[in-house]
């Protein structure tokens, strides 16, 4: 057994991912990997993410850098795995509804009508590890195909060096365009499959802004929290409570999620969007949430988000943030079964013990899958998060 | 000190090769059709005979199916039969011996016979033999799984194959061009043995892989001569040994040159060539920046005019041709 030889996958990094490049290996043919490890990095439309592993032994026959391989591809082998085996596309929460169907569009580079343009293999390859469309080239080959030394040519001649250099230049880029489409492919897929209702309250913040305003007056910034924590840890806990809204959707009906790992929605400079995961938020005390916090949003925009980030999100949290609108009606991120969005808190009129009285207010949302749960459960969960946040000094 | 080349023909390097085993091993013979007083149809043997006496140099009855099949039981009985069948044509009323006995035993009896049997026979045209003469039939034999197939296409090969075949336990398949014998060469004589694994490279160049073996190799460094004067810089890989291909040698080259012609003497169709350009298309196809092309025999029995065999045989212009609609296309 000891010598099976485990097969490592090119990882679906969320239901909008279809395919990426390894773009650095950080681990050399005949290196020792044992599960969690970071092995490679990987680039998609998300930007340059760390891939970890989830096999142990050694691991060669490495898959050769910046081609673009699909979610699936043969990435590696890892002798000595116990067991042997697969490291699926995807971990084993997400699993049974990542094969995603998305209906992608055909790509643009291939028009339905009209022949391809020849272009022979070595200068394919060459041309899409540099990232230029090579049908668009002058062909000197047999036939007017493109050949390698058409491609080099171009690459030496354009104004543009090659962009295969992002794997050296720095493992920030991503492509905002091509993130855009991603986007629409994933949001297009859950508002056409997902029967989503919508539930709204309007919660009183005051209780948690007072306790907040305590807890940081005393500490330097670098220590203070956001409110945002306030709400995870919220959400979090309530989902304790209402565990049917976290996890998955797949073929055989709603499957729990292993954890409460959030999904925190950011945007991105210049466009975008992701959502990767804050682990066992419901665990997690709220300082070190508030540093994981931090970490997540600045690798986000950095690149350097992890693999299991992207995949292991149950659930997904949207905050609008100080600027911006006072509710929102989130769209799921499928296969997870619901969205919770806070709008921005504001100071309101509000009645309080019969009188009205200015205070904090924000408003909660849930959009939820109607084929996992039905609208008094998802009722259950707002008014949870509510109780919670009115308790903050047990958060 | 080194000393000089040897310059000789290839037949006198076939002739010398064949002595030497007789001289090195007692139980090595020679027997086929005109090998003794006649000295060989092509004059191989020429002398063997008065210097080895009738017991090593057996003339045979016109027989190549008894020819092979004595070889075989000699070579299971522990002797180093060299037999040589005329020219392959010939060798189809053998077949039977070749594929089902000399190539199976050592399988079929899970390994405890072996057939250390050589077999050399004439090979191709261009010498004005007619069809039943002149075709190359070594690309079916090399189909043949338990067979060693050998093609020297140098009268350094022809000078040495022969030793390392006699060597081998298995029964190997020796393939002389009949158009190469009077063909001179330098004979370096540091160079005692050769290996029959390998295939090698005649003319180093970047841009294209001529990929060939036998008569077809003058023809295939010519073209590269000439398509040098074009500025494209043409490999020449002489794959030597036609069974089992040396696949690390042929994806090494076409890899680095990414363009690929074969020259093989056969019929296109269901080739050696054939099967080459498979096997790139399998496993070098993400390197290659062209089709891979073929310059083979027409698909015509090996026609007796002059001018008409030459048009059938691959000739220089047409690996240059090829070669060239590969490298610079106009």
């Amino acid at each position: 057994m000891s010598d099976a030889v485990a097969d490592f996958l090119m990882p679906s990094l969320g239901a909008d991912m279809e395919s990426a490049k390894v773009v650095e290996w950080l681990v050399k043919p005949g290196s020792r990997v044992k599960p969690g490890d970071v092995v490679a990095v990987v680039e998609t439309h998300k930007g340059a993410i760390d891939v970890e592993i989830f096999l142990d032994g050694v691991i060669e026959d490495l898959a050769p850098l910046n081609q673009q391989l699909p979610v699936g591809a043969l990435l590696a082998h890892v002798r000595g795995t116990g067991g042997g085996g697969t490291q699926a596309p995807a971990k084993a929460a997400a699993a049974p509804v990542q094969p995603a169907p998305v209906p992608s569009p055909p790509p643009p580079t291939a028009p339905l009508s009209g022949a391809r343009g020849r272009v022979s293999p070595a200068a394919r390859r060459r041309a899409e590890e540099a990232g230029i469309a090579a049908d668009s080239l002058h062909g000197t080959g047999p036939d007017g195909a493109v050949t390698l030394a058409d491609v080099e040519l171009a690459l030496s001649a354009g104004p543009k060096p090659a962009p295969a250099e992002p794997a050296r230049a720095g493992r920030s880029g991503f492509d905002p365009a091509q993130m855009r489409q991603a986007i629409a492919a994933a949001m297009g897929r859950s508002k056409r499959e997902i029967p989503h209702y919508y539930l709204g309250t309007t919660v009183d913040f005051h209780a948690a802004q007072t306790w907040l305003d305590g807890y940081n007056a005393s500490r330097p910034p670098p220590e203070r929290l956001l409110p945002a924590v306030l709400l995870l840890k919220a959400t979090a806990r309530a989902l304790v409570q209402v565990p049917q809204l976290n996890g998955f959707h797949g073929k055989d009906g709603f499957s729990p999620g292993p954890g409460i790992h959030i999904g925190w929605a950011i945007s991105l400079r210049g466009g975008g969007l992701v959502a990767p995961a804050l682990h066992d938020v419901d665990r997690q005390e709220l300082p070190a949430l508030m540093t994981s916090l931090r970490d997540l949003v600045q690798r986000a925009r950095t690149g350097g988000l992890r693999s299991s980030e992207l995949t292991d999100p149950t659930i997904t949290v949207t905050s609008l943030g100080e600027r911006g609108a006072d509710s929102v009606l989130g769209v799921i991120y499928p296969p997870q079964v619901a969205i919770v969005g806070f709008g921005r808190i504001v100071e309101r009129p509000w009645v309080v013990a019969g009188n009205v009285a200015p205070r904090p207010l924000v408003t909660l949302s849930l959009a939820a899958d109607h084929r996992a749960s039905d609208g008094h459960l998802g009722g259950r969960l707002l008014a949870a998060i509510d109780e919670a946040l009115q308790d903050p000094a047990n958060l | 000190m080194t000393a000089a080349p040897l310059r000789m023909t290839y037949r006198e390097a076939c002739r010398q090769a064949i002595r030497d085993a007789l001289l090195a091993d007692p139980r090595s013979f020679v027997m086929g059709e005109d090998v003794g007083k006649y000295g060989g149809c092509y004059a191989v043997t020429k002398g063997l005979l008065e210097e080895f006496g009738p017991e090593r140099i057996l003339d045979t009855p016109l027989a190549e199916l008894g020819i092979t099949g004595a070889g075989i039981g000699a070579a299971l009985a522990g002797l180093r039969p060299i037999v040589e069948i005329m020219t392959c044509n010939f060798s189809l009323l053998a077949l039977d011996q070749i594929l089902n006995n000399a190539a199976t035993i050592p399988h079929m009896s899970g390994g405890q016979f072996a057939v250390p049997l050589v077999i050399r026979m004439a090979t191709g045209g261009g010498r004005q033999l007619a069809a039943q003469h002149s075709h190359s039939l070594e690309g079916w034999y090399a189909h043949i799984p338990g067979l060693k197939v050998l093609a020297p296409g140098t009268v350094e090969d022809a000078r040495h194959m022969l030793a390392a075949a006699l060597a081998d336990p298995n029964p190997v398949l020796i393939f002389e061009h009949i158009v190469l014998y009077n063909a001179e060469g330098d004979l370096d004589p540091a160079v005692t043995a050769v290996d029959i694994e390998h295939a090698r490279i005649r003319r180093p160049g970047r841009d294209v892989s001529i990929i060939t073996y036998g008569n077809s190799l003058p023809k295939s460094l010519a073209a590269a001569e000439a398509l040098a004067a074009e500025g494209i810089p043409a490999e020449v890989l002489d794959l030597r040994v036609l069974r089992p291909l040396d696949m690390p040698a042929i994806l090494e080259s076409v890899r680095r040159t990414r363009r690929a012609v074969l020259v093989d003497e056969g019929w296109r169709s269901g080739s050696l060539s054939a099967e080459i350009a498979a096997r790139l298309a399998d496993e070098a196809f993400f390197d290659l920046d062209a089709p891979v092309r073929r310059v083979c025999s027409a698909e015509v029995p090996v026609p007796y005019a002059a001018h008409l065999e030459e048009a059938a045989l691959p000739q220089v212009a047409d690996i240059v041709a090829a070669a060239r609609e590969l490298v610079k296309p106009r």
